[in-house]
């Protein structure tokens, strides 16, 4: 059996509040990344979701620590790492993609440069050089126009394209892993099933593997091979995207599906009631007792 | 006849924009809207979809009277709503109400929850404290919150109890139309389930009807009776839910449905491919555009018609 690409065990991470009380974030969260895979993690705002991929970044800020756990990227903890040795790990072989394009971009640079930073940065090319390649990895994710297009600001372009650009430089020095936070919640829906398309065929064709953060199911059922469902910090259900869909074994799992309006539904049940999240569970503070992680490898099936 | 509840005919609403040419001298016009007309009936829930840019929230804001229209008219029970002849604000504000997408940005944060019930009243004459009150805890009890949450600030809310607090600040003047302006995104999967169902028994129970502006075509199929479909300031289809959902002639609109991530598709290609394969093709008919490019909204657009292809089912083709 291969090893896996991110090993995740036990991460325990919390905020410091004060001196000697320390609020639990994430409480013992473990799974595997293979090479190659995309694994979706769901959840509502403040499951854990973000944080944990900010830990794998290594781009946690106090007064969020880590107080527990290992985080094994091929193999090496990168929580035992030098910051200079994970700045050099950073963008380069784990690379991520944030919600909103227009923060995360200098507004002062074109969109060329910021490119071609990653190739000059991780991969010693001259400016020249790079500049080039940075037209080529615009290309590659479908910009039209790359050579003119390089040469704007982040604002002359639009909300879909910036995206792109975030996908082009996190993709620049082809990644292992690609981490992808909510990327297309703050587009429009036809963009979205654009940009969703195009994580998934480009890391298809180089081989990244993908940790793909989204509250949104639907989202996560077109894009990932696995899913794990996180509630208050703790992996609470973990399976094939497809067993999940068809039989979600966690309470809060089928309180999430089942509150999802769901295309076509109407038509079969009529105009009902949604379901209630929380009519299904009885008390939320038990949820985080049971968990069902199903093994690997019981079907082999891709979306 | 009666008139109806609400009637958009022909509403046009351009914007001068300066600073385009050459010589950075140039004004041109921006055609947001290019001559929608549709109905609301009492009782309805009407959605209004499309993307970015597509005139739907202008729609809005001059049904609310915020935006001026270049052209066309506004009725409410047979009179002008908005353009030569309005009301005012006032008597605006108890016809149509508004739900805002984002419920903490639409809050006043430094208002308690029964300041901001109580100034609408206010303001329409409603002074006695006993009936302010009473109103109050009465709408809180609406939107399923309590009425000891009155005295509680926007911030001490989850964003669910914001939105509740959202909707009986629309409702609490009593209004018979109500614009839902993206109701349910900015909240949690877990949340939405809740406020749709809520927005669904209010309606029910209070009469009201409803026009939304949405992109997400899952909520809209759960919650319209019928759907307007549009595309850079016009309507390229309009229908019931049904025709919309499951018989959609328009490429646009089978572009938008195709495109939401649905898990059911997601995990069974085979029925999304198949859905709309055996629809009827329309001989001798030419769409505008299939919704592929962008038109060049500086220009009026070119001449086209909505024409009827079911009863209530009407599409736009060119009339070239």
């Amino acid at each position: 059996m291969t090893a896996p690409l991110l090993d995740i065990r036990g991460l325990r991470l919390g905020v410091a509040i004060n001196r000697s009380t320390h609020h639990p974030l994430l409480k013992g969260v473990s799974f595997q990344i293979m090479p190659g895979e995309a694994y979706g993690l769901v959840g509502e705002s403040g499951s854990g979701k973000s944080v944990t991929s900010l830990a794998v970044m290594g781009l946690l800020k106090k007064p969020l620590a880590i107080s527990g756990g290992e985080i094994l990227f091929k193999g090496q903890n990168l929580l035992s790492l030098s910051k200079r040795e994970m700045r050099r790990l950073r963008g380069n072989r784990i690379a991520m993609i944030f919600q909103e394009p227009m923060t995360a971009l200098n507004p002062l640079s074109t969109v060329g440069r910021q490119i071609a930073e990653m190739f000059v940065l991780h991969q010693g090319k001259s400016w020249s050089e790079a500049e080039k390649l940075a037209v080529e990895a615009l290309g590659n994710v479908r910009v039209p126009n790359p050579d003119r297009r390089a040469k704007n600001y982040p604002h002359q372009m639009s909300g879909g394209l910036r995206q792109r650009v975030m996908i082009a430089m996190a993709l620049a020095c082809n990644p292992d892993l690609l981490i992808a936070d909510e990327p297309t919640t703050a587009l429009d829906v036809t963009v979205q099933a654009e940009v969703l398309r195009l994580i998934k065929e480009l890391c298809a064709a180089r081989g990244t593997a993908v940790l793909f953060i989204s509250h949104d199911l639907g989202v996560i059922a077109s894009v990932c091979q696995r899913v794990g469902v996180m509630y208050s910090g703790c992996l609470v259900e973990e399976n094939e995207t497809r067993a999940l869909f068809a039989d979600p074994k966690h309470e809060y799992t089928r309180g999430l599906l089942g509150a999802l309006p769901r295309l076509g539904s109407r038509s079969e049940h009529g105009r009902q009631r949604l379901v209630d999240i929380d009519s299904i569970i009885a008390d939320r503070s038990k949820l985080t007792e049971t968990r069902f992680i199903a093994p690997r490898g019981a079907e082999g099936s891709q979306p | 006849m009666t008139a109806p509840l609400l009637q958009v005919d022909d509403l046009h609403v351009r914007f001068p924009i300066s600073g385009g040419g050459l010589l950075g001298t140039g004004k041109r016009t921006l055609h947001a809207v290019n001559g929608l007309s549709f109905e609301l009936a009492k009782g309805e829930c009407l959605s209004i979809v499309g993307e970015s840019g597509c005139g739907k929230s202008t729609t809005a804001l001059s049904i609310l009277g915020l935006q001026a229209p270049s052209e066309g008219m506004i009725r409410y029970r047979g009179q002008p709503l908005a353009g030569p002849g309005a009301p005012g604000r006032m008597q605006r504000a108890k016809a149509v109400q508004m739900v805002f997408q984002d419920p903490y940005a639409s809050l006043n944060p430094r208002q308690s929850v029964r300041t901001s019930l109580a100034a609408p009243l206010r303001l329409h004459g409603v002074t006695a404290t006993s009936e302010i009150e009473g109103r109050i805890e009465a709408m809180l009890k609406n939107v399923g919150l309590t009425p000891e949450q009155a005295a509680r600030y926007p911030h001490e809310f989850s964003g669910g109890q914001r939105q509740r607090i959202g909707i009986a600040r629309a409702l609490i003047l009593e209004p018979e139309i109500v614009l839902l302006d993206e109701p349910v995104s900015a909240l949690d999967v877990s949340i939405r389930a809740q406020i749709i169902n809520l927005l669904l028994d209010l309606q029910e129970k209070l009469g009201l009807s409803y026009l939304m502006i949405s992109h997400d075509l899952s909520v809209v199929e759960h919650m319209s009776d019928r759907v307007l479909v549009m595309y850079f300031g016009e309507v390229v289809e309009e229908g019931g839910w049904r025709e919309i959902f499951e018989a959609p002639a328009h490429p646009y609109t089978r572009r938008l449905i195709a495109a939401i991530p649905d898990p059911a598709a997601a995990l069974d290609p085979a029925a999304k491919q198949d859905r709309f394969a055996d629809l009827p093709q329309f001989a001798g008919r030419r769409f505008v555009s299939d919704g592929s490019t962008s038109p060049d909204v500086f220009t009026a657009p070119e001449g086209s018609e909505l024409v009827e292809i079911t009863p209530q089912h009407r599409v736009r083709f060119s009339v070239k």
